[in-house]
């Protein structure tokens, strides 16, 4: 028993490492991502106080930072979710018709109305997300896909088609200029005052930290739920309202940013497995490293203009997803270890006692 | 548990046609019979993963859909056939989700000791950090025992444990669940095709002939020449091996 604890602790150690490396790369990253911009800001002019850079620091700076970090946790955390409860690997944001559900919202809101504030827009996306999310889980459950690319191949028809919609609403309404805002993600117009909506994606990545075994549990299926207890659609909608309301109140500000939901959760379960509880720490910081990576690559490299976000999280995603395929292709589903002896004495035992008894 | 006019129609058809029985406490009773018998729907009904049209089942004095779900999930365990886990779990964790009806997100003390029991029980220490998904057919199927044992239950409904395991992994399970009734104190309801398992292994049989009971009764009373060769309908020869009834068909 003692050895055992012992054992579970050197675990307990081998898996912190990695969050506290991530949070660390995190934290420095995110302090130079300050100082990267058209105008020079130094630390030295904010710390004697000089009042000009102090309120560009304030006013675009530090929001953007919050704001990239608030989206790369939150597209990632969402697209975790979502993965987790439709028991896919390929479900995401973007694949789950979600984020085109919310540009739809955020037309219908210019179109309704005209005079709308962020928040009315954020509630019309909310709602439209949520939506859209719902029917396309309940699609997929009620056909059931005997191959798991049919459901984001599904998803992404379904996506295009509500996509098709809002163009051509925008078109009918002479919206296209007004709406090509939301359809690219990018980060220029995160100003104070104006983007404080994503930072409702903290307590809601908090709530699904604490639903995270329940999350668990439905992905596990509908038995594996009702056997412990666990209410099974009542989770499952309650989950992808979570995700649908993350992704809704990025786009609102930010607007439509791809790939980090498929492909963030997908790297760190090929490290850390697919327990929500001990990946979904790595999975936010890896996502707001990433997010903030792309975004310091698109200021700098036309600088000293800049490229929208969505275009650098395209190209490197793209680039990233092809890798994971490759890598699944040529090792199955197999998990990346970090040298780990624990591992290696494992499979001795196992190849002595059920040699040979793969099906 | 009892059991009574339970019936299940599907699409207009009756698959499951008024049974009733009452299951023995702290035994291991096997549900057999030929395809679309019913017996599978009739585990599905008993242990609330499907619901019935008619009839009733009755789980310690209560109706089995009054029960609230959490408190029911510390009783009764059920296993499924659909349980091929594709998530990157270790099989720790997956024991673990074994405690949620007790302790819900927080895995106290007390639960780490049960959990280790467990493992230990089903001797799974060398695995318990690898991943389901890595590891074979046998050692997936004592590793969702062990999250059964977890649970803490005192009915364990298994579907067909024996399911896609060779001779030495599902002879191996069988033992495994004369253990769980024997030195556990378990009441173990299983469905199973291999009649001499369940000859074996078990104390009580159900045999399930087009949606009703054909015959209940303790190993000796169902496997017989006439009872088998009726509900199987094919030619039945019965020996004794070891004091039990072998059956033959052919």
């Amino acid at each position: 028993m003692l050895t055992n604890s012992i054992h579970q602790e050197a675990i307990f150690i081998k898996g912190i490492r990695s969050t506290l490396i991530l949070a660390g790369a995190l934290m420095a990253l995110s302090v130079l991502s300050l100082f990267v911009g058209v105008i020079d800001l130094t630390p030295a002019a904010l710390f004697t106080g000089n009042l000009e850079q102090l309120s560009i620091f304030l006013t675009s700076r530090l929001p953007r930072l919050l704001a990239i970090l608030c989206t790369g946790i939150g597209m990632s955390v969402a697209g975790l979710i979502m993965q987790q409860l439709c028991s896919n690997k390929f479900v995401s944001p973007t694949t789950g018709a979600t984020i085109s559900s919310a540009q739809l919202g955020i037309l219908l809101a210019l179109l309704f109305m005209p005079q709308s504030t962020l928040w009315s827009r954020a509630i019309f996306a909310f709602a439209t997300a949520v939506g859209g999310t719902w029917i396309f889980v309940w699609f997929i459950q009620r056909i059931q896909f005997k191959d798991a690319v049919m459901v984001p191949l599904v998803g992404i028809m379904f996506g295009n088609v509500i996509g098709g919609i809002t163009s051509y609403l925008a078109y009918q309404y002479d919206m296209t200029q007004a709406l090509a805002s939301w359809l690219v993600g990018h980060f220029s117009l995160v100003l104070k005052g104006r983007y404080e909506i994503v930072w409702l994606t903290v307590p809601l990545v908090v709530l699904a930290f604490l639903f995270a075994n329940h999350f668990n549990i439905v992905g596990l299926g509908k038995d594996f739920s009702k056997n412990l207890g666990v209410p099974y659609n009542v989770v499952l909608f309650l989950g992808l309202t979570l995700a649908a309301m993350i992704t809704a109140s990025i786009v609102v500000v930010v607007g439509a940013i791809s790939y980090i939901g498929l492909i963030v959760p997908n790297v760190v379960a090929m490290f850390k497995g697919d327990n929500i509880r001990g990946t979904l720490v790595d999975t936010a910081l890896f996502g707001a490293l990433f997010v903030l990576v792309c975004d310091m690559i698109g200021r700098v490299v036309i600088f000293p203009y800049e490229l929208p976000i969505e275009l650098i999280v395209g190209i490197l995603g793209s680039l990233i997803f092809i890798g994971l395929l490759f890598y699944r292709l040529k090792h199955g589903r197999k998990a990346v270890r970090l040298g780990s002896p624990s591992s290696s004495s494992c499979s001795c035992p196992v190849s002595a006692l059920e040699g040979g008894e793969e099906a | 548990m009892r059991i009574h006019e339970l019936t299940k129609q599907y699409d207009g058809k009756t698959v499951v046609d008024a049974v009733s029985f009452s299951i023995p406490k702290g035994k291991v009773i096997s549900l057999i019979g030929p395809n679309g018998a019913g017996k599978s729907t009739v585990m599905g009904m008993i242990s609330r993963l499907i619901a019935h049209d008619s009839g009733l089942v009755e789980f310690e004095g209560k109706d089995i859909g009054k029960w609230k779900s959490k408190e029911l999930s510390k009783r009764l365990a059920i296993l499924t056939q659909s349980n091929n886990i594709q998530m990157k779990l270790t099989v720790r964790e997956l024991v673990s989700f074994g405690r949620f009806p007790y302790s819900g997100n927080r895995i106290t003390p007390e639960d780490s000791a049960i959990i280790d029991r467990a493992i230990a029980y089903m001797e799974l220490e060398a695995f318990q950090d690898r991943f389901i998904d890595e590891l074979s057919g046998g050692q997936r199927q004592r590793a969702m025992i062990a999250m059964v044992i977890a649970q803490d239950t005192e009915y364990v409904l298994l579907d067909e444990p024996t399911n896609n395991l060779d001779i030495y992994h599902a002879t191996n399970m069988m033992k495994i669940v004369r253990r769980l009734c024997d030195e556990l104190g378990k009441t173990v309801i299983l469905v199973l095709h291999e009649i001499n398992y369940a000859a074996f292994y078990s104390d009580y049989i159900c045999a399930f002939k087009n949606g009703s009971v054909a015959k209940f009764g303790t190993v000796e009373e169902v496997i017989t020449k006439e009872n088998l060769s009726d509900i199987y309908q094919v030619d039945f020869e019965i020996l004794n091996i070891a004091g039990k009834p072998l059956s033959i068909y052919y």
